[in-house]
């Protein structure tokens, strides 16, 4: 489905990402992991053409995505960003419903629409259909944000860190109810985000990115059984520790 | 006050008609290079710059400007279309910046998103940048709205009628009721426009679509009377009104009604003054046929059009050597001439003359050193201060342009010993000041005359023939009595040449003046 082939941003003399060479199959959910500035952003951007390669190139179902027209490419894509980005002078509504519109849909189908993705991220429909996003809390501004990525059905999703900025109680319900449209979807989608248990839960791969380069891609059983490097290693068992910290603070306090 | 009101219509509209339009082109300029330039960014620094230089002209610069300008084009220069066109410059530059830091300050982020959703460059345009810049465009239009209807008033001297004729014809006859009810129009305007641009603002940004549609419904019945107004000469049948042009001083203000008030009443044919235009843009206004009649000073055409400089030259060979000049040159026709001299003259006041000893031009030559002379604006580059100053040698200690209505105060109070003058002035008595005799004849003879354009001439030829029956209709004395009227009695030009002409038709039977 997506084919990423010796991908290269550079910025000056600074390299965001190097020769990155992916596959991401129909249907897959394929996690990228790595450290803040590891080039994750700027990988998925490329795919959907809001930043061009500097080498390499990007092929979505076997087409050249430099050869679409971008606007094209990017109705058929979603696409939720790490810094939400909904569009301040539009309701929450018309945020959800913008890439249907400019599909041209009817009315009628839209309005439905927006509130079937509204419920679907638990947001209460009546109540925040007309405000704007300056009038939502961070948390629901980025489920509206992964709610317009959803709107037009796309088949291929583009998610950087959608649930980021929620608590983990809804963080939890919102992983469980993303896991089930898209196997009843079949949706294929790239997901970035730094939270281990996000990853193990919801990737079907892990692509480990470290400055820019690929270390590792595989299922998170490979990795875990048989880590690339110490990096790899220490990153996947960031769970475990953390369990293990929790464990013993409750003994110290004697519980 | 009532006669100051009766001139509002007119005015306001005439003043309507220029602020909208140069508006609207303005925006048709700025809102789409603002565009461009965002899009283009090397556009932006020649884009802003030019516009800022504009700017910097003075407003009433920037309008005189364009007179010569058009001129040279070929174009009308007087009227409608300088003023346009200034004031179209002078807004783009509000609105382009406006636009272009309203786009550019869009956050990058959300026009990011606007491209990740699916949108056409157009599409980000439309749906994205242009709503997020509107405040800081509106703003802009503001701006640009308020200083277009300030800025209009000064219309008036390149021939466009506005309400700047209430301020330049007020300040010269000294009449601040007029000078009042200009200021107060137009910043009555400026706020009107200023209130419908905002409350359209408010009304799109809130989506309150009855508040919308009242200030659109708004805009669009002052776009449509503006339009109206505008094609309604071109399209009644009673046709063009005859134009009567009118110079900056008082004397030109009370004749210019009076020879409007004598056509209307003679000919039944509607007129329309073209007040306070500089003496240049009057004539070439007239040669141009963008006024049909003024009164002007055969001196004054000798030495400025003409560009003659002899001494002492008699009355009816510079009135001769003038009608053959104009009618060769430009067509113009002289049809009469109203019967008395308006020389520019060397004034001061009565009791220093007598102290001095002085009654000629020729007991200032020695003197001159230790004196000052006030001029009005245009006197100390005039042809006839050169002829003056060369023929007696004066060089005076001090040389003070000012006001032309301010000028017999100053004397009067002694802040300047001499000034010139005109001899058909009131004040020179009423001030009691004394004219210095041109005794070497160095000022060419000011027989005023009635000017009118060769169209006129041929198109109108009822309304030459009433003209030509104002001949020497005017002395002296009558002509000083109107404008002392003005000047200091405080007396309206139009009462004063109304006036004038019931005195006229009393004096002739009205079977000789049909
Ligand atoms: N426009 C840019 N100009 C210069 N450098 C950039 C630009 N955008 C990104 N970078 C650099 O490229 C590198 C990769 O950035 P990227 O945003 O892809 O990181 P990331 O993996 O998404 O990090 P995070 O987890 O913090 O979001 C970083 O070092 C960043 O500073
Ligand atoms: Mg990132």
């Amino acid at each position: 489905m997506i084919e990423l082939q010796y991908l290269t941003k550079r910025y000056g003399n600074q390299v965001a990402v190097r020769d990155l060479s992916l596959t991401v199959d129909e249907g897959e959910l394929l996690v990228l992991l790595g450290g803040s500035g590891s080039g994750k952003t700027t990988t998925l951007k490329m795919i959907n053409r809001l930043i061009e390669p500097s080498a390499g190139s990007v092929l979505v179902d076997g087409r050249d995505v430099a050869e679409l027209a971008p606007h094209d490419l990017r109705r058929r894509i979603g696409y939720a960003f790490q810094q939400v980005g909904l569009f301040p002078h539009m309701t929450v509504a018309e945020n959800i419903g913008i890439t249907p519109a400019l599909l041209g849909w009817t009315e009628d189908k839209l309005r439905r629409r927006v509130d079937e993705l509204l419920a679907l991220v638990e947001l209460d429909p009546d109540e925040t259909r007309d405000r704007r996003p300056d009038q939502l809390s961070g948390g629901q501004q980025q489920r509206v944000g992964v709610a317009r990525a959803l709107a037009a059905r796309p088949r291929l999703m583009l998610l950087d860190e959608p649930f980021g900025a929620l608590d983990p109680l809804t963080r939890h319900r919102l992983q469980e109810s993303f896991v089930r449209i898209r196997r009843e979807l079949g949706l294929t989608a790239v997901f970035v985000t730094h939270d281990m248990v996000e990853a193990l839960v919801l990737g079907d791969r892990i692509a480990v990115l470290q400055a820019g380069r690929l270390v590792q891609v595989g299922t998170p059983r490979t990795l875990m059984r048989e880590p690339a490097n110490d990096y790899v290693r220490q990153l996947l068992d960031t769970p475990r520790r953390e369990a293990q910290l929790v464990e013993s603070l409750l003994a110290r306090e004697g519980l | 006050m009532s006669e100051q009101l009766a001139l509002l219509p007119g005015y306001l509209t005439a003043h309507l008609q220029l602020t909208l339009l140069a508006l609207l082109s303005s925006a048709a300029v700025s809102l789409p290079l603002g565009v461009a330039v965002t899009r283009v960014r090397w556009l932006e620094q020649p884009a802003l710059g030019v516009a800022g230089v504009i700017q910097t002209i003075p407003s009433l610069a920037l309008l005189a400007v364009m007179v010569p300008l058009l001129a040279a084009l070929g174009l009308q220069s007087i009227g409608f279309l300088p003023a346009f066109i200034g004031l179209t410059l002078y807004g783009v530059l509000p609105m382009l910046r406006n636009t272009v830091t309203g786009i550019a300050g869009v956050d990058p982020a959300i026009r990011e998103a606007a491209r990740a959703v699916g949108m056409t460059p157009a599409q980000q345009l439309r749906r994205v940048e242009l709503p997020l810049a509107m405040p800081v465009i509106v703003a802009g239009i503001r701006t640009a709205t308020v200083w277009t209807v300030g800025i209009a008033t000064l219309s008036t001297p390149v021939g466009a009628t506005s309400l700047g004729n209430y301020i330049f014809s007020g300040l010269q006859t000294r009449n601040s009721t007029a000078v009042l009810v200009g200021c107060v129009a137009a910043a009555a305007l400026a706020m009107l426009l200023d209130g419908l641009v905002r409350a359209l603002e408010t009304g799109v940004r809130t989506r309150r679509r009855r508040r919308v549609a009242v200030v659109v419904a708004a805009m669009a019945a002052l776009y449509l009377y503006t339009g109206l107004t505008l094609a309604a000469p071109l399209l009644s049948r009673s046709g063009r009104p005859v134009t009567i042009g009118a110079k900056t001083f008082t004397e030109q203000y009370i004749l210019a009604h009076l020879l409007g008030q004598w056509v209307e009443r003679e000919t039944g044919r509607p007129t329309t003054q073209r007040q306070s235009l500089g003496s240049m843009v009057a004539f070439n206004a007239l040669a141009a046929g963008d006024i049909d009649v003024y009164v002007d000073y055969s001196g004054t055409l000798w030495a400025n059009e003409m560009g003659r400089q002899t001494v002492g030259m008699d009355r009816a060979t510079v009135l001769a050597e003038v009608r053959t000049f104009l009618a060769d040159a430009h067509g113009i026709r002289v049809a009469a001439t109203l019967g008395f001299e308006n020389a520019y003259a060397v004034a001061m006041r009565a009791r220093d003359a007598d102290a001095m000893r002085l009654t000629r031009l020729s007991d200032l030559t020695p003197l001159a050193p230790g004196l000052s002379m006030g001029g009005d604006y245009e006197f100390f580059s005039r042809p006839e201060w050169v002829a003056i100053r060369d023929t007696y040698g004066l060089a005076f200690g001090e040389q003070r342009t000012m006001d032309p209505a301010l000028m017999y105060q100053a004397v009067a109070q002694g802040a300047v010993d001499l000034i010139s003058a005109f001899t058909t002035d009131g004040r020179i008595s009423a001030f009691d000041l004394r004219v210095l005799e041109d005794d070497r004849a160095a000022i060419p003879p000011y027989d005023a005359l009635i000017l009118v354009s060769a169209r006129l001439a041929r198109d109108w030829p009822d309304v030459l023939v009433a003209l030509a029956r104002l001949d020497g209709a005017i002395d002296v004395d009558t002509m000083r009595r109107m404008n002392l009227d003005v000047d200091e009695r405080g007396a309206d030009p139009i009462t004063v040449a109304a006036d004038f002409l019931s005195g006229l038709s009393r004096a002739r039977p009205a079977g000789e003046t049909r």
